[in-house]
Formats: structure tokens, sequence, C-alpha cells
């Protein structure tokens, strides 16, 4: 079994690392994904949601990912995040206070909200490293819950929020889950490209040097408080995003969607994944959202299933299914305009 | 011209003085060491130098600014690089990772220059991706650069990490033991590559070292501290004669016998 798995993955590692093969994936993923709420077929209804909800987990997975798996803050309360940016709309465009926004103009405040949230509780924490870090991140998750729970008058406590007003988009009303299938897939798509640019560029690069060694970063003049709080800001900013989508998409939210197994779900699908990989975080969606539920079948035994499946998963590949890839960088000699070092190092540096 | 000069630098853990109303004046392109037993505070000095301790007493001054209340990232900006006596690297970054983060001072895009690839954003990681293999040369790591720093060789990874220092093109470079557990030979080599950095990259170099060798060899200036204080100072001839820092190494029935048949 453990061989067959290390085979499979080792096939698909082969697969991923030519960019022809690797395109070709990302190619047919994306086209299979399209095409299915087109195709009708008898379980078309329950395929097109399982999938736009893993698709929701792939925009909170991503968000999450640039806080634990780049910026290696460990961050229990994520949900946080989501319950604020899906609360942000819910109570702007419904009957409850009788506000009707349309949903474009309150996504990027749900966003920016959530993001200013996630400022808030980075200031307190800077100083905070490992289990104690995620300790306070967990007790700030159950807090926004239990504040959406017990402020009844803002947001009706259990009763939850209904009647949350559907998107408009040019004139269509996106309500049908086909609908959201679809948006959902342009926002991860969006989310993806954001974070992977983040990732490769001066930014992603000091994220990742404080994950591995906080001190040695801010000596090379990483200025870690600031990193930490964009990390929290872009992570939370991209939960809150999802948030909204969410809240729009069911019409109806209650503080019990945002209870700590999201937040571990989420943390989940990264770890299995591959820590600090997008792909990863794609991956570990799947096997973590839509499997349960292709699995409902064995109804009872589903759980059971599904654990073995992650047990036998991290004793094969502790890794995640696709690490961490770092970029080849290193340029040939005749690349390199003038290959004596010493006069570009010496510029300026007198 | 001094670069760098400590005005009675005092830093206590609880009861212990780890250095003690330290004075040192760092001379504008010397080659500097400080030497002392083990926990004479050596190191300590360099975590105050860098920011990572903020000294009870006293000041420290580079370039004539002091680094009062500054934190490490901002002394970085200011021109001081340093490396550790053990090694610490970005393990799971490649060494050209490593080598640009060590550019970061003197990087300027932001988060959405990264996200909008602006033209900007675009020159600047070029410039910093050509800068950064050809430290990959200077260092001597030619084909290791895409190799994952903690998968390199020791000897490699003591490089790496000057080449890491080296991309912020400081002023002044703080050298942890460079040559620790290195052979003669190799040490020989760290010794050349340290003039190097001093007589091409004008570069101001104080070092902390134990081997004897290397120390004698490569110093232009000696300080000595022993228990936090600073017990001596001079050329490395001066150094080798000083009863007070034989008796500092070798204890008081040595330094009788051994200051003797030092000359």
């Amino acid at each position: 079994m453990k061989k067959r798995i290390a085979s499979v993955t080792e096939r698909l590692k082969e697969i991923l690392s030519s960019p022809i093969g690797r395109w070709a994936l990302i190619g047919a993923v994306v086209a299979v994904i399209l095409i299915i709420p087109m195709i009708q077929f008898q379980q078309r209804a329950f395929w097109v949601r399982v999938i736009g909800y893993t698709g929701l987990y792939i925009i909170l997975g991503l968000g999450l990912n640039v806080v634990v798996g780049l910026a290696g803050l460990l961050d229990l309360g994520y949900v946080a995040f989501y319950a604020i940016g899906a609360y942000a709309y819910a109570l702007l465009a419904s009957g409850h206070f009788d506000t009707h926004i349309s949903f474009w103009l309150v996504l990027p405040f749900a966003a920016l909200l959530a993001g200013f949230a996630g400022i808030l509780l980075g200031i307190p924490v800077l100083r905070m490293r490992g289990d104690y870090l995620a300790i306070v991140t967990l007790g700030f998750g159950e807090i926004i819950r239990m504040l959406v729970t017990n402020l009844t008058d803002l947001t009706n406590g259990s009763q939850g929020v209904i009647g949350i007003d559907s998107p408009y988009l040019f004139g269509l009303e996106l309500k049908t889950s086909t609908h959201f299938y679809y948006m959902i897939f342009i926002f991860v798509i969006a989310v993806i490209f954001i974070t992977q640019r983040l990732d490769r560029s001066r930014v992603g690069r000091s994220w990742i040097a404080m994950r591995e060694d906080e001190d040695a970063a801010q000596m090379v003049g990483v200025n870690t408080t600031r990193y930490k709080l964009l990390a929290f800001a872009v992570g939370a900013l991209i939960g809150g995003l999802g948030g909204a989508i969410f809240a729009a998409w069911q019409g109806s939210i209650f503080p019990d969607n945002f209870n700590l197994m999201v937040s571990v779900n989420v943390l989940c699908l990264i770890i299995i994944g591959g820590m600090g990989s997008i792909p990863g975080v794609v991956i570990g969606s799947f096997a973590l959202i839509t499997l349960p539920d292709i699995l409902r079948q064995f109804s009872d035994y589903r759980l059971l299933l599904f654990g073995f499946l992650l047990i036998v998963m991290m004793i094969a590949r502790p890794e995640g299914f696709i690490p961490s890839q770092r970029r080849r960088l290193e340029l040939h000699a005749e690349k390199l305009a003038h290959a004596g070092p010493s006069e570009s190092i010496t510029e300026g540096g007198a | 011209m001094t670069i760098l000069s400590s005005n009675n630098v005092t830093k206590r853990f609880g009861g212990l003085v780890a250095v003690d109303q330290f004075d040192l004046g760092l001379q504008e392109l010397a080659i500097h060491s400080i030497i002392g037993p083990n926990g004479a505070g050596k190191t300590t000095f360099f975590n105050c130098v860098t920011g990572f301790y903020w000294p009870e007493e006293g000041e420290i001054y580079f370039n004539g600014q002091s680094l009062k209340g500054l934190q490490p990232d901002r002394i970085a900006h200011l021109g001081i690089a340093r490396t550790y006596q053990n090694i610490r690297l970005f393990s799971n970054m490649t060494a050209i990772e490593n080598i640009l983060v060590g550019q970061h001072p003197r990087l300027k895009a932001s988060p959405i220059d990264a996200i909008l690839h602006t033209p900007h954003f675009h020159k600047e990681e070029e410039a910093a991706l050509e800068e950064a293999n050809r430290l990959v040369r200077f260092v001597g790591l030619v084909g290791l650069g895409d190799h994952l720093a903690r998968n390199l060789p020791y000897g490699a990874q003591r490089r790496l990490e000057i080449a890491r220092a080296l991309a912020s093109k400081p002023k002044l470079l703080l050298l942890d033991e460079p040559t620790a557990g290195m052979n003669p030979q190799e040490s020989a080599e760290m010794m050349r590559f340290i003039r190097n950095l001093r007589d091409e990259l004008a570069i101001t170099i104080l070092l902390i070292e134990h081997d004897m060798r290397v120390v004698m060899g490569i110093s232009e200036i000696i300080t000595v501290l022993d228990y936090g204080m600073k017990i001596a100072e001079g050329s490395p001839e001066e150094i080798q004669r000083n009863p007070r820092v034989i008796e500092a190494y070798l204890g008081r029935g040595a330094a009788s016998g051994l200051g003797q048949n030092s000359d």
C-alpha cells in the first residue's frame, strides 16, 4: 500500500516537474471542472454543490496557507475571518436591517473588514511563537463565534441571518449552485494568481525566511513586525472574501457554520496537500472536502474510512501530497552579463 | 576614521554581567578580532551591535549614529551584516533564495508591485537574481545555487551564510567564528577570502575567532575579552606577549612560564 502510494505520487511528481506536463494537467483539470455543470447526469446537482464547496475551501486554504504555510504562523482561529466576511455581507444585504447593498460593493468591504480584523489579531500576538500563538488564535476564533451567537441585536444570535440577497451580474440574478460554482471558480483562479505572485517575490521570500528562522530574517533586514501583520492581513482578507461568497450562496447563515471544525479542516487540507504549496492546497481540498462527501454512501463508516485514509496518508507521505517546490533560479554562466563578481558587488559597497 | 564605536557598553542577564563597560573603537577598513575564553561575552557583544540585545548601559555608534533602541532590521538597513557561530541559514530555501532574502534591504518592491508585476518589479527581480548568481560564484558555490541550504555541505553553508550577509552590501561585517570546524587548509582559504572582502569590497571586518593561527594571521588589531571586560588591545604581536591575556587563557601558573617562551 505504502509503496504503491509512493510510486503513484512519484509519477505525479515527474509529470508535474516538466512544464508541459504541468500545464497539460492543469488544463485537463480546469476543463473537467468547467464542463461538469454542463453535463446532464443524475447526480449533477450533488456534484456541482460538492465541487463548488470544495472551491470555497480552496480559497480558504490559499488564505490560511499564506499565514501558516509561508509565514509559519500557526493560526487555529482562521474561521473568525470567514465568519466576519459572511456576517458583513449577510447584515448589509438582507432583510435583517433592510439594507440591500450590492454584493460587488460589499465583497471588497467584507474582505477589508476581515483583513483589518487580521491585523487586530496580529498586533497582540506579534511576540508569540508556535503553540502559544496557536492557543491565542484558537481563542480568537471562538470569541468571534461567541460574539455572533450572543450579540443577538446585531446578528440575530443562533437564529442566524436569513433571506440574504443574491448577487446580480449584468442583470442576471446569481442564485443557483451552478452560478456560484462558476463564480467560485473565477475567485479560486484569482486567489491562486495573487498568492502565487506574492510567494514568488520579495514578500513571499521574507515570509518563508521568517518561518525558517525569525531572528536571522530580522537580522538580514526583514521587518518581521510588518511582514507578520501583512501575512495575517492577506490571509484574513482572503478568508473574508470566502465568507462573503459563502453567505451569498447559502442565503442564510448561522453561528454554527463557523465552528472550530472549519479552522481545523482548512489547516488539515494545507498539511495534507503540502505546507506552503498552492497545488497542495487544491489537492488537499479535494481530498478533505470532496472525498468525505463521496464516501457518504458508506454512511456511518464514512468518517472511519476517511480517518483511516488520513492516517495512511500521513505515514506514507508526511510532507503532503505535493510538497512545496522551490524554484530553480541559478543562471548558467553564459546568461550572466559579467562573470566577474567583484565589480558589481563593490558598487555602492564602500 | 572610526566606523563603529562602543562606549561603556554593559549587558546583564540577571546577576550575570555578560559584557562589562566595554569600549571599542573600530577603524574603517580594519580587520579587527575579538578573542577571549568561552563565555567571555564576545557573541553577546555582537548581539548588542546588531540590536538583538539592547545593552543596559552605554551606547554603540555606527558611522556616528547611535544604535540605541533600533531593531535588528533597521540596523541591517544601516549597513551591518553578520554571520552566526552555529550557522543560521533559511534551511528550506535554496542557496539563491537565501541570498535573495539577504538583498532585502536593497529591494523596494511592494506587495502591490509583486501582484501586478509592474515594470519596476520585473527590473528589480531580474537584477536581484543576477546579483545573487554573481554572489554564488563569488563564494564558490557554482552549481549548488538551486540546492536547499540544509542539503549543502558544512563548508558550503558557511560560505553561503557569508554570501547572504554580503547581499545587503554591508559596510561592516561581523563574523562569528567563521573557521569553526574547518581544517587548517580550509581555514587558510577562509582567511584569504576574508582579506579579499576587505581589500576588494571595502568592507570593515569585525570577527570573533578561536583559532589562534587565524587570529594572528589575519587581524590588524585584537581586542581581548575576559568575563565581559576588555583586558587587552593591540597588534597580534603585542597580544601574544601580554601576560594578562596568557593568564586569562591558561591560568596564572602558565602565564609566568609561557610569557618567557613566547618571544
